[in-house]
């Protein structure tokens, strides 16, 4: 257990106005309950099978009931065309599955998801790929604010520019940024890791737990408790692997990149050990 | 929540009517409460258009004297005009209480505009040479169709759908706004401004009119105030991005120009697509997709960014 009662900086400093009581370490999940990892609900598809939904005349609800339907007919790979940048489309997939879309979506796009391949050719609006827990989204274009918010798993990836607020309260997984992003980018980020190729906006990494982000561009300002970090040789592996994976490249190469971690120095740091704040967060 | 949305064609006059009435129609689940347009047509220097309302909607329902008190305030503005020499050329009404004047008048545009609305629940909605300022209660489709605008053509145009979530859905409430007293300037806003009255008070000593309790309003009349100070349009709303505190998007338009700013924050969407011939924003995607028939590029303004273009 953590030691709730020691004292830390913070304290000394007069931020703390309570002690945390103690909380549960539990096992969420065990490899020998395989229940834990897959879905009652889930479908047994086969990627060579195709099908394809023209989405011009239909609304959201349409669109991703369809899906679900063709995923109930076995169907593993899936082509939206004209998707009109209609709003919550692809949502709430937990399932293995390829899925295209041909053109734009608007917010809230492939929110929910827990598996799927995802691939759009446009753009995508607010919020896109919202709660991700795994699988991997790839956007040909630019994309909208809150791009990534709370994402817990999986890669995605934006080849063009984003909106203010990316990544925001993200838990896990990783974000690549092909251009530039907006102010507040990685705002209360908690694990995970974010890739701007670009510039990044005002207030980078505020109030960040926990997390790295790595910057090849300009910072416009570093937020509350985000620091520089140093970065390693296993960072620009991680990084030539990881963007090599999606053709794309640092522009003045991995090595010359920024990287940025949280300084802990927030009051919420020393209260808590490592297990114990997976289950707080 | 509320969606605004603007497009302006570059060299040339275009169904402008029916193409903000899709844009916004696209928009409506963002605010159903009521609808507005701002339309730009073909600019004459020999005369004025002047939109304005002798009633809310909702007075009609009120009482059995209200027909009688519209027709005597119409009565009244035509009275005014004609005492200052004010030459109505063309009359037109969409309803019974909002009414269209075409109108020549060499005298103190400002003076004729405060003796009208000097005359008791009588609003200008829009004064210009170019802009028409509509704006009621329903959808797009509706207020498009009351109005008869799906045939308006012009170079820009700018419109919204309001959620009301600090006034009254009512018709003085509902956005556009009108630049008070500056010929052909309007403006639409999506968000919440927090220093309002500090603003207000400051503006109002200042000698501005205020209709609503509208926070949008003020972005109108702040506008109309850096212009009077000398400020070109591009001046006052990069003036307004650090003077106004709060979360927010607005367009303006003017005779020949659109602008758009979103504050420092970017809490409040925008999605710009950018051609030679035509520029269209617009709160979703969803509103810009509505005029085109094949696949385009947009992208978000950043925070802090303000672009104005001209027709």
């Amino acid at each position: 257990m953590a030691e709730l009662n020691k004292e830390h900086t913070s304290h000394r400093m007069g931020m703390h106005t309570e002690q945390l009581a103690g909380r549960t370490q539990q096992v969420f999940f065990s490899p020998s309950e395989e229940r834990n990892f897959t879905y009652r609900s889930g479908f047994d598809v086969d990627f060579n099978k195709r099908a394809e939904i023209d989405a011009d005349k239909m609304d959201g609800k349409a669109v991703n009931l369809e899906i679900r339907r063709l995923m109930g007919e076995g169907y593993g790979t899936i082509v939206i065309k004209n998707p009109g940048a209609k709003h919550s489309l692809g949502v709430g997939i937990l399932n293995r599955l390829q899925l295209y879309f041909e053109g734009s979506l608007g917010y809230f796009g492939v929110g929910l998801i827990d598996g799927p391949n995802v691939r759009i050719s446009g753009r995508v609006g607010w919020s896109c790929a919202e709660n991700m827990m795994s699988g991997t989204v790839i956007i040909e274009k630019n994309a909208g604010s809150t791009f990534g918010a709370a994402i817990r798993g999986g890669d995605l990836v934006c080849k063009g520019d984003v909106g203010s607020r990316t990544g925001i309260d993200m838990k896990g997984g990783t974000i690549i940024v092909g251009g530039r992003t907006g102010i507040f980018t990685g705002f209360m980020m908690q694990r995970g890791r974010m890739i701007i190729l670009g510039d990044a906006g005002a207030n980078l990494g505020d109030s960040m737990y926990d997390g790295t982000i790595y910057v090849g561009g300009k910072i416009a300002s570093l937020g509350v408790d985000a620091v520089r970090g140093e970065m390693t040789d296993l960072d620009a592996q991680w990084l030539k692997r990881k963007l090599a994976i999606y053709g794309l490249e640092a522009p003045n190469g991995v090595e010359n990149m920024t990287k940025i971690v949280a300084g802990k120095q927030l009051w919420n740091y020393d209260n808590l050990e490592p297990t114990e704040k997976k289950l707080v967060l | 929540m509320c969606g605004i949305a603007g497009l302006i064609h570059r060299g040339k006059a275009a169904d402008i009517g029916q193409e903000m009435t899709s844009m916004l129609q696209a928009l409506k689940h963002r605010g159903p409460d009521s609808t507005g347009f701002a339309l730009y047509g073909p600019p004459a220097s020999d005369r004025y258009i002047m939109r304005f309302k002798v009633a809310e909607q909702e007075d009609l329902r009120k009482g059995f004297d209200i027909h009688h008190q519209i027709r005597q305030r119409k009565a009244t503005v035509d009275e005014r005009m004609a005492e200052f020499d004010a030459k109505i050329i063309e009359e037109d009404t969409a309803t019974e209480y909002a009414y269209r004047y075409i109108f020549s008048y060499s005298g103190d545009i400002r003076r004729l505009i405060d003796y009208i609305e000097d005359i008791k629940n009588v609003e200008i909605l829009s004064l210009g040479r170019a802009l028409e300022l509509i704006k009621d209660l329903g959808d797009a489709d509706g207020v498009s169709t009351q109005y008869d605008l799906r045939g308006f053509k012009g170079t820009h145009a700018i419109g919204h759908t309001r959620m009301a979530t600090e006034s009254d859905v009512d018709i003085r409430s509902a956005h556009p706004y009108w630049a008070y007293p500056f010929a052909d300037v309007s403006v639409v806003h999506n968000g919440q401004l927090t220093n309002y009255w500090m603003f207000r008070r400051s503006l109002e000593r200042r000698g501005h009119r205020f209709m609503s309790n509208c926070d949008s309003e003020l972005i109108a009349v702040y506008v109309a105030d850096q212009i009077e100070r000398g400020n070109d349009l591009e001046g006052a709303m990069r003036r307004s991005i650090d003077e106004l505190d709060g979360v927010f998007t607005y367009l303006v338009a003017t005779s020949d120009s659109l602008g758009m700013a979103k504050d420092v924050m970017a809490a409040k969407p925008m999605v710009l697509y950018e051609s030679e011939s035509l520029i269209a924003l617009a709160s979703e995607e969803v509103a810009i997709r509505s005029i085109f028939p094949h696949e385009i590029d947009t992208f978000d303004p950043y925070e802090g960014e303000v672009r104005v273009w001209q027709n």
